[in-house]
């Protein structure tokens, strides 16, 4: 997007300050991504199956949906996004990245963190309340570790040469500022030993659910499409003034949402989310309109490479945030409210959106970042496929028996063990969806690893020569 | 947007507008709330939890419970039903024949459809539901003329609703159910049914430990798993512990063993016994059967 960027003397040395902490990142966000999946895969079979893996008290549906899904969004999406983040941060700065160890700490003290909170989960510790399952102990570690990415993104901005701001700082920026306020207000307000009595906590909880997986998604997502889009394109991103607008409406009205219209709860609350709702299409619509004129006619070709996966991202955005606002219709709501309709769209959120935007970042700037090709560049290309197809397979079943199940659970003459019967040769469906995109995680991830192992070699074998060298006389001299 | 500032400023003031709304304004308003007084009556409601359906409340959370069941009742609106409590001196044929000469009234129009379904083929027994509306004045003036010629009627205020209809709960559940619970897990899936009344619907805890231990022993086509590893299958020493699970034969353990609830299992079913929300409030008014 800036258009002088690639020319300039230091794009080397910019990406070669980023390899240790992005590696970092992306190396456990990979991990965390196949765990999430292969744990959503489990408890998807246990809908079919609910004997299978009965026995074992770690396994039950209850601990696997929560922990599968916290795996996907804190494991992978969100240090993907800030390792995207970092590397956007020093290129517009034009600039090397500002303290390249804090985010390496940071990296392994936020893995470390997933991890506890993972396993916190499956121990029984969840804190109970959606998105914001893990443990204490966990909660802590992460947003220790997020402030110090934050940290270096700002420092890197702080010391950056390019004055110029562009839409993807806006963006950006926001997240940056965003995660540390919703994630400790919650964690304070309800993970805390002073937990606020009856349904502040449910209120609280949707107001950090929606902020998250919606708004701050939403924030990076958009954020990176907005780098990327204009850059793969070879033009500069269109209509300022519309990508303004649609970062100003989505952090004033996005942030209101959340909260369901059959709430038991002051009728004001769900009133302004879904006011607030029907206002985020405006978001949608100029985020939309930015995008397709940014891209439309582009003499680029697809190719089942990053420009794809973006684009497919964000066409996901704008279906994931429909779905979203119709659910938060009163007469819709009523039906859809209770149901797989709600999976479906966070599932479309991250699979969808959230992860395809980062596979098509990730595969752009990786080769630059390593100063090497991508070392299976088919892989990539297939990942596409099986990502865009396992997507399409799990959201749009998931929606349908949504629907499906709430026209019946709100007949009462319907037997509720029927209605629940109905869902199930869709959730067989989704199940399918989930594995293509497991198989797509893995194309992904023998990418990351091979590319690590690659690069370790190197290092280990400039280590040895070094070693093995013989002392330069010039040394032995002085 | 030209400087990082602006940036900022734009971003703080966008979420703190947010979280003084959802987050402030909701703990200013609620996080105070106490008990309330249940309609009709000096009793306070909701009570607090005990012994073991407190610790129960911990095992639901800690095994997910909430992932597949709700704990929320939804009302669409309230509605007065008119029932039929005693015919005086009057036969039942006379009293549907009689109930058929009003049809012809014209502000019995909306109702004259379900009134006559409600008669068909009933063969006098009461107390008989003859109709239900929300329109609760023509109940009470229909009541009046019903009372008028000796049968003795009564209007009944019900919630109405698919939750209600499904019989998960008399109203809705409302903000002051939940003062007590720790975390409060209203649950958003409905793979299983809603819980907010189980303590009513299922009042035995014997049940509720069967159903935890085989959930198809009390409900065949249920996709409920079984929490097997909340019991204990163990031989029959002396004599045959007092606790142990009387099940259908199909599903019993082996002759000369018995299977015993740990204290977890006796928890989580002290806690589904505790989940009752069916008192009449103020927000959530009905009349309850006596």
């Amino acid at each position: 997007m800036n258009p002088n960027e690639n020319k300039s003397c230091c794009t080397n040395a910019i990406d070669a300050s980023l390899r240790v902490p992005l590696l970092a990142l992306f190396g456990g966000a990979a991990v965390w991504l196949v765990v999430g999946l292969v744990l959503g895969l489990i408890a998807g079979i246990k809908f079919h199956a609910p004997e299978f893996l009965g026995g074992c008290p770690l396994l039950t549906y209850g601990r696997l949906a929560p922990a599968a899904n916290d795996a996907v969004l804190y494991g992978f999406c969100i240090p993907a996004a800030l390792g995207v983040l970092l590397w956007i941060f020093a290129r517009l700065s034009q600039n090397q990245l500002a303290l390249p160890l804090v985010p390496v700490v940071a990296a392994n003290l936020w893995h470390l963190g997933v991890f506890i909170g993972t396993a916190g989960i499956l121990l029984g510790g969840s804190s109970g309340h959606t998105w914001l399952e893990y443990p204490r102990a966990a909660a802590v570690i992460l947003f220790a570790a997020f402030l110090l990415i934050a940290a270096s993104a700002a420092a890197t901005f702080g010391w950056r040469r390019e004055q110029t701001l562009y839409p993807s700082h806006w963006f950006l920026f926001a997240a940056l500022l965003w995660f540390p306020w919703i994630y400790s207000t919650a964690n304070l307000f309800l993970n805390s030993n002073q937990s606020p009595r009856g349904v502040v906590q449910p209120i609280i909880g949707w107001w950090f659910a929606n902020n998250l997986v919606f708004v701050w998604l939403a924030l990076v997502g958009v954020g990176i499409a907005f780098y990327f889009l204009p850059k793969i394109a070879g033009r500069s991103l269109a209509s300022y003034g519309q990508a303004l607008f649609g970062f100003l409406a989505l952090i004033f009205f996005g942030s209101w949402c959340g909260i369901p219209q059959g709430a038991p709860v002051p009728a004001w609350l769900p009133t302004v989310s879904s006011i607030a709702a029907v206002l985020t299409l405006l978001p949608l619509l100029s985020i939309l309109i930015v995008t397709v004129k940014t891209t439309f006619g582009a003499n680029v070709s697809c190719n089942d490479g990053s420009f794809c996966f973006i684009r497919i991202g964000i066409m996901s955005f704008i279906a994931s945030g429909i779905l979203y606002i119709s659910a938060a219709c009163p007469q819709y709501s009523r039906i859809l409210e209770f149901t797989w309709f709600g999976p479906a769209q966070t599932q479309l959120q991250l699979f969808g959106f959230a992860a395809m935007i980062l596979f098509g970042a990730i595969y752009e700037l990786l080769p630059s970042v390593m100063d090497k090709p991508l070392p299976f560049p088919k892989f990539a290309k297939l990942h596409f496929w099986f990502g865009l197809a396992g997507v399409v397979l799990l959201v749009v079943p998931l929606a349908i028996s949504g629907v499906v199940q709430g026209e019946k659970l709100a007949d009462a003459h319907i037997a509720f063990a029927d209605a629940n019967a109905a869902t199930l040769k869709f959730l067989h469906i989704s199940a399918t969806g989930q594995l293509f995109i497991l198989i797509g995680a893995l194309l992904f991830a023998a990418n990351i690893f091979a590319m690590t192992i690659q690069w370790k070699l190197g290092v280990a074998k400039t280590v040895i020569t070094y070693i093995k060298s013989p002392l330069e006389t010039a040394e032995v001299k002085s | 947007m030209k400087t990082g500032i602006a940036i900022f400023v734009a971003a703080f003031v966008a979420l703190g507008a947010s979280w003084c709304g959802f987050v402030l304004a909701p703990a200013l308003q609620l996080g105070g709330a106490k008990q309330t007084v249940i309609l009709q009556t000096t009793d306070n409601w909701p009570l607090q939890r005990t012994g073991d359906a407190t610790l129960g409340l911990q095992v639901y959370r800690a095994y997910g419970c909430a992932a597949c069941h709700t704990e929320q009742v939804r009302q669409t609106g309230v509605a007065s039903e008119v029932n039929l409590t005693g015919l005086g001196n009057r036969k039942a044929e006379d009293f549907s024949a009689f109930a058929k000469s009003l049809f012809v009234l014209p502000e019995l129009a909306g109702v004259t459809n379900a009134f006559a379904a409600s008669l068909n083929g009933w063969n006098g027994e009461l107390p008989k539901t003859l109709f239900t509306t929300t329109d609760v004045e023509l109940a009470s003036a229909l009541a009046e003329r019903l009372k008028a010629v000796g049968v003795k009627c009564e209007t009944r205020l019900v919630a109405t609703g698919s939750d209600i209809a499904r019989g998960w709960g008399s109203r809705q559940s409302v903000a002051v159910d939940y003062l007590y619970d720790q975390p409060v897990q209203l649950g958003s899936m409905r793979a299983g049914p809603d819980l907010a009344n189980i303590g009513v619907r299922v009042p035995d805890a014997n049940l509720h430990l069967n159903h935890l231990y085989a959930p198809k022993s009390v409900t065949p086509n249920s996709t409920m798993p079984s929490f097997k590893f909340l019991f204990e299958v163990r031989k029959i020493g002396a004599a045959p512990s007092a606790d142990a699970l009387n099940l259908p034969k199909e599903f019993a353990a082996a002759p000369g063993f018995e299977i015993v609830p740990k204290p977890e299992a006796k928890q989580l079913a002290a806690y589904l016994l505790s989940l009752k929300a069916n008192v009449p409030l103020y927000e959530a008014p009905f009349t309850p059967v006596k």
